[in-house]
């Protein structure tokens, strides 16, 4: 392969990380707070996308409709918290789980009942998607855009973390919650906050997906969940760099292969379970070093 | 004298299951036998999640290996010849066959060794883990029948898979399934498996080996799961890739959910309340006329109420109909309270 391709693969690659990472701070910081496998965060990446495609056909500016998706995706995120997850803080962490399949396989279907399950075109503004070219190397606008705005994400979700009361409080839930509701904090509050962060960012990285692969449908969130989840595993789960280290990680390895190996491109939705095997057998805490029974950020 | 109920209901039963066939017209019997391989699905799965209390969404992944396996050793090698469009059927294929009961059994152990192969990863490091790697492990299997047309003949999936499987088969396997998970649950193994669900560090601390105990408790469920698919594909003589998809996974857990985690018997009445419903919810899916208005098909429909369904019972049913009692110790407490309530 000669260096121009090799680089134009490089650049799809991080945008496709970007997209993994976006999803994986979601997986990893309620992973933090709640030891709970968030099964449905995919489909809130695909609520996201469908509010943005309603938004755009019912006649709002792209950018309007984007700010919709991601605004209608933290408030589903709240509302399962609040409804599915929030009464069942003391149960066995098994109902949890459950409870979460089921929030997961209600929104594909009610979304298949409302929209039905055949794909829809996403058609994005054109100076996102007009290619642009660099010497040889031919490259949507988007490509560029999207791995910028996920690095940018990333230092505000950071600082939230790191600089802010609430940053704070999230961190202390990690590492134990009951002694941060006897310091008087709201805990419940603080974990819709977990969720409605999550939710927004899993929602722009639905709408980046959108973008990248110009169609929509009902179940699109159930695979890129289950990669962005590995990715989060990956990178060490608890730890929001390390989901976003694995999400590039896992970016990059899916577009190289396929490029190197055009033969295995049928695998390609495979490669993600394979990391996660692979973590698990030789590196259970992943990159950042963190124990699965005690995350923290 | 218990004994000799149980040996008279199994004896009424096996009669029921032998004589079915001539009693009941093919519509009855087709739903009588989805209950029946519903029903070994639907046990097995819950000794790992229930009896063992580690969550894993695996069975689609394990049914679908059961299928191909059992599949492949029926058919004849001509038909396979006739029937594989897209590439010649690797040698393998061409040579392999086997009766009905050794292809089961074989569909079941090939399921089984998978299971010893995935429980590395997974349980060596506790969590939830295998919740994620065997829903993983789930589309890996489609993915793998999808893109190996030489041995699945692809998307387009195998036919014409000789109909051993009537009622009397899938009815003595279902008895035979039950008898053993209530044998295990029962047993040495059993009482380990619920340490490890009601606490872990308690049960490594009393000298358990709770690797080996929760690697066996998977693998006797992936070799039912295995041998229940096998039945799958000779009853339905077509199956699919897209068969095999989480839908299959997430009938089984309401199931299981239903009938009560840990509950063998709650999960016999659940598997019957679950399948009649679906069939009772049919029309769910179907157009609908409401105050004059066309409503529509709308496929699906019938999972929206049965997510639901899920999650108000874990909300506020979490035990399910038997919880992890057996029906024996069920009537015993219900005959308690009636005792206790006439005085």
């Amino acid at each position: 392969m000669d260096m121009q391709i090799f680089l134009q693969q490089l650049i799809n690659g991080a945008s496709l990380g970007s997209m993994y990472a976006l999803i994986a701070i979601g997986y990893t910081m309620v992973y933090g707070v709640l030891r709970l496998i968030n099964f449905a965060h995919g489909d809130i990446m695909m609520v996201g996308a469908f509010l943005t495609y309603f938004g755009m056909e019912s006649g709002l500016s792209f950018e309007l409709a984007a700010l919709l998706g991601i605004i209608g995706a933290a408030i589903v995120g709240i509302l399962t918290d609040r409804i599915a997850y929030r009464p069942l803080r003391d149960a066995p962490k098994i109902s949890l789980l459950i409870t979460a399949i089921g929030i997961s396989f209600f929104l594909e279907n009610l979304f298949t009942v409302l929209f039905g399950a055949t794909p829809k075109a996403f058609k994005a503004p054109e100076y996102i998607t007009k290619v642009f070219h660099i010497g040889e190397i031919y490259l949507p606008i988007s490509v560029i855009i999207i791995p910028t705005i996920t690095l940018i994400i990333l230092a505000i979700v950071l600082y939230i973390l790191y600089k802010t009361k609430y940053g704070m409080a999230i961190r202390a839930l990690a590492f134990d919650i009951k002694t941060v509701k006897l310091m008087g904090i709201d805990a419940d509050k603080i974990i819709m906050i977990v969720f409605m962060i999550g939710s927004a960012l899993a929602a722009i990285g639905g709408i980046f997906y959108a973008i990248s692969y110009p169609s929509i449908d009902p179940l699109m969130g159930v695979i890129v969940g289950l990669k962005a989840f590995a990715a989060a595993v990956l990178g060490g789960i608890g730890s929001v760099t390390g989901a976003v280290i694995g999400g590039f990680i896992l970016g990059f390895t899916e577009i190289l292969v396929v490029a190197l190996f055009p033969e295995l491109g049928g695998y390609k939705d495979a490669f993600a379970f394979f990391f996660l095997i692979l973590v698990l057998l030789f590196k259970p805490t992943g990159i950042m070093g963190q124990d699965l029974e005690r995350g923290r950020f | 004298m218990k004994k000799v109920i149980y040996l008279i209901l199994t004896l009424a039963y096996l009669a029921f299951v032998y004589y079915a066939k001539d009693m009941f017209d093919a519509y009855t019997l087709s739903i009588l036998s989805n209950i029946g391989i519903f029903a070994i699905l639907a046990l097995s799965y819950n000794l790992i999640n229930g009896t063992t209390g580690q969550f894993s969404l695996e069975p689609n992944g394990f049914v679908a290996i059961g299928a191909y396996i059992t599949a492949l050793l029926l058919i004849p090698a001509e038909t396979k010849l006739d029937m594989f469009a897209l590439t010649d059927p690797a040698p393998i294929v061409l040579k392999m066959h086997a009766d009905f009961l050794p292809a089961l059994l074989i569909g079941g152990v090939a399921a089984a060794f998978v299971a010893l192969l995935l429980s590395f990863p997974v349980f060596r490091v506790r969590g939830d883990y295998l919740a994620i790697v065997t829903l993983g492990f789930g589309f890996i299997i489609r993915i793998l029948a999808i893109n190996n047309p030489e041995y699945t003949n692809g998307a387009m999936g195998l036919n014409d898979i000789p109909s051993y499987a009537d009622f009397t088969w899938i009815g003595t396997i279902a008895l035979i399934t039950f008898v053993t998970m209530l044998h295990i649950v029962y047993s040495k193994f059993g009482r380990g498996m619920k340490a490890i669900r009601d606490d872990e560090d308690a049960a490594i601390a009393m000298g358990l080996n709770t690797f080996k105990l929760k690697t066996f408790a998977f693998m006797t469920s992936a070799f039912f799961e295995g041998v229940g698919g096998g039945l799958l594909a000779s009853f339905l003589t077509t199956i699919t890739p897209d068969q095999f998809s989480f839908l299959l996974t997430f009938q089984l857990l309401i199931i299981i959910v239903l009938g009560g985690l840990g509950s063998m018997s709650g999960t016999l009445v659940a598997t019957i309340l679950v399948m009649g419903g679906m069939e009772w919810l049919r029309f769910l899916d179907e157009d609908m006329v409401i105050f004059g208005i066309h409503t529509g098909a709308h496929p699906g429909m019938r999972m929206v109420v049965f997510s639901i369904l899920l999650i108000l019972m874990m909300l506020f049913a979490r035990r399910g109909l038997f919880g992890d009692k057996e029906l024996p110790e069920i009537i015993e407490e219900l005959k308690e309270k009636f005792k206790k309530s006439s005085k």
